[in-house]
């Protein structure tokens, strides 16, 4: 049965949940949080739209294939981890661009690629059990 | 040093990567094997170097140990990850001809690379939290493989691996926090100092019980071994294979590795323990596979009774007895791992495994009938077969620690291994196919036979290696264990000179 206050709410929530797991994700390069938590809360999101809406209408507003998604963030997230080989570093070790106001490091991109990996695992998941197994 | 160590973890997950974003069948088969291949390279190339230069750590993003993660390749450690990288390339290639469109499309591939990655992290990492997200790893690839399989009683399998294992998961994690709350630090050559120097040794002894409450279930030591049983028959044959050759063997790895390294302060009561579940292990689990009819729940039994082989060595200690255990890990591991491919290539052949309803195998495929043959004897520990010189080793140990009785239940289990092992040969083998009809070996396409047969000879090969020119793998296997009864050069590796 679909219901048209989840569906209201779920159009409300969705950027809600979006904007608060960016939040988690980049408060937790120095506080609790991160990109595994803020992953899980983007991929809440969207499952109360997939409740809501069905999953066609989650797949519209993701745009993106979820195991695609999953993929970049694998791939973001072993970027990090090669980064400092060129200059002889360690697997994983941050290495920092040298900007005024935004510390952006591999360890930034590590966290983003965590986060995507893990929307992207948790959604091909649901994606695979509302649509019957056959995704 | 820390790429060399780091690189085998990192590979498989580079393959599950390209596969997610490869659908199709083929195009994530031949990456998976090509990863694989490449894992086998570097594991090969880690192997060579702890051989030449001892134990070797890497610290992952450069933190010191013993405040980051630390990589350690010591000998046992470099030897399983070689050895996963064995039994993952040929898998991988056996798959190709097992795993349908649907499995693959649903991410097979990716969970398989997965699955060997967690499989590598556990054995080379140095810490004890570290190793808990690696059993998380594990662990989620592995439901998944097991549910993919689609069927009614894979998902039952599954839902059962998923329970009992969580609960292993949460008591492991229970005492990873009782171990940090009361030495401070979580790095395992840090905890050997910190252990034997911590003033409450009952706290202690309490959380090395933990630990082998949350491991044991993990290797399927007796009275925690059921959920092994009831799921390792629901899978597609090659995730059998897989985790039949080295899920266990990662429970038993990080047993050997706690009670070597970190908890040896109380080994009266905590190695005493160990001895009685290891042959308790081998009787159930010889015992359990007697009364079972079904191929891979004979062998499922099997590796039950086979881990406590392992544990038993762990058990008693010596030099020889973990050399034996050492030597039995990596014999097991190939030789466990092809009887299950031998039994998913004589599902395909008779359309069953249950053993009253399959037959005509020998005069179909008399090459497979010598492919099982091999290693089923070498389980059984029949010389000149590497099972026997692993057995040998073992019943030797307890012999000299005066262990009268253990020796005794090791022989008892060997001789019953060799009734379960004929049982399916009389039944899928010698006797003519129930159905009336005879199974013929080029009902598999010409693809097939390479991809299945194959791999299956090069294992096969390899336990005829090990069997018929033992005395390298014996050297390998007794300095292993004796860095293992003496940590001071993994301590060193990774703490230097600042303990």
């Amino acid at each position: 049965m679909r219901s048209p206050i989840l569906g209201l709410g779920a159009r409300f929530l969705l950027p809600l949940f979006l904007i608060s797991s960016l939040y988690i994700l980049l408060r937790g390069h120095n506080a609790p949080g991160g990109g595994f938590i803020g992953g899980l809360i983007a991929a809440l999101g969207f499952a109360i739209l997939i409740f809501a809406e069905g999953t066609a209408a989650a797949r519209r507003a993701l745009k993106i294939e979820p195991r695609n998604l999953g993929g970049i963030g694998l791939l973001c997230a072993l970027l990090a981890g090669f980064g400092a080989a060129p200059s002889g570093g360690a697997p994983f070790q941050g290495l920092w661009l040298a900007l005024p106001v935004l510390p952006l490091s591999t360890v930034l991109l590590f966290d983003i690629g965590v986060y995507f990996a893990v929307l992207g695992g948790v959604l091909t998941l649901i994606f695979a059990l509302e649509e019957g197994g056959d995704a | 040093m820390s790429w060399i160590v780091a690189l085998p973890i990192l590979t498989p997950f580079i393959g599950a990567a390209a596969c997610l974003f490869l659908r199709n069948r083929r195009g994530s088969g031949w990456i998976s094997v090509l990863t694989a291949l490449v894992s086998l390279g570097l594991a090969l190339r880690l192997l060579v170097t702890v051989m030449e230069n001892g134990v070797i750590a890497g610290q992952v993003s450069a933190w010191p140990a013993p405040f980051g993660i630390t990589l350690v390749a010591d000998y046992l450690s470099a030897a399983m990850v070689l050895i996963t990288a064995i039994i993952g390339l040929a898998t991988a290639l056996w798959a190709m001809a097992e795993i349908g469109p649907t499995s693959a499309r649903l991410g097979w591939f990716v969970l398989f690379q997965t699955l060997l990655g967690g499989v590598t992290g556990a054995f080379l990492t140095g810490d004890l939290f570290n190793l808990y997200v690696w059993f998380e790893v594990l662990l989620i690839s592995s439901f998944g493989l097991l549910a993919i399989g689609g069927s009614r009683k894979a998902t039952d399998g599954a839902v059962k691996y998923v329970t009992l294992n969580l609960i292993a998961t949460a008591f492991f994690l229970s005492a990873a926090g009782l171990t940090y709350g009361a030495t401070g630090t979580l790095n395992m050559a840090d905890l050997h100092r910190a252990v034997a120097e911590h003033p409450d040794q009952g706290l202690m002894t309490v959380i090395a019980m933990l630990f082998m409450l949350a491991f044991g279930m993990k290797a399927a030591v007796f009275p925690l071994f059921f959920w092994l049983p009831a799921s390792y028959h629901t899978p597609h044959y090659a995730v059998s294979a897989l985790f039949a050759g080295l899920l266990t063997k990662v429970g038993v790895y990080a047993l050997i590795r706690v009670f070597t390294l970190i908890f040896t302060h109380d080994q009266g009561w905590t190695h005493e323990i160990l001895l009685w579940c290891a042959c308790l292990t081998m009787l159930t689990g010889v015992l359990g596979a007697a009364a079972q009819s079904d191929f891979r729940k004979i062998l499922s039994f099997h590796i039950v009774s086979q881990i406590g082989y392992m544990v038993l060595g762990l058990a008693l200690m010596t030099p020889l007895a973990l050399t034996g255990a050492v030597f039995y890990i990596l014999h097991h591991i190939i030789v466990k791992a092809n009887l299950f491919l031998v039994a998913g290539v004589s599902r395909r052949l008779t359309g069953g495994s249950e053993l009253a309803q399959i037959g005509g195998l020998y005069r179909a495929a008399p090459f497979l009938a010598l492919l099982f043959l091999i290693p089923a004897f070498s389980l059984a520990g029949f010389p000149p077969l590497s099972g026997f010189w692993a057995k040998f080793l073992l019943v030797k140990a307890s012999l000299d620690a005066q262990e009268w009785l253990v020796a005794g239940i090791a022989l008892v289990v060997g001789l019953l291994t060799i009734f379960s092992m004929t049982k399916i040969w009389a039944a899928a083998f010698w006797k003519p196919h129930p159905g009336g009809y005879e199974p013929v070996l080029t009902q598999l396409s010409l693809r097939a036979r390479a991809l299945m047969l194959g791999p299956m000879a090069a294992l096969a090969l390899m336990t005829l290696v090990i069997g018929l020119m033992p005395q390298p793998f014996l050297s390998f296997a007794t300095r292993a264990a004796g860095q293992l009864l003496d940590p001071a050069a993994y301590i060193h590796a990774v703490l230097g000179d600042k303990q």
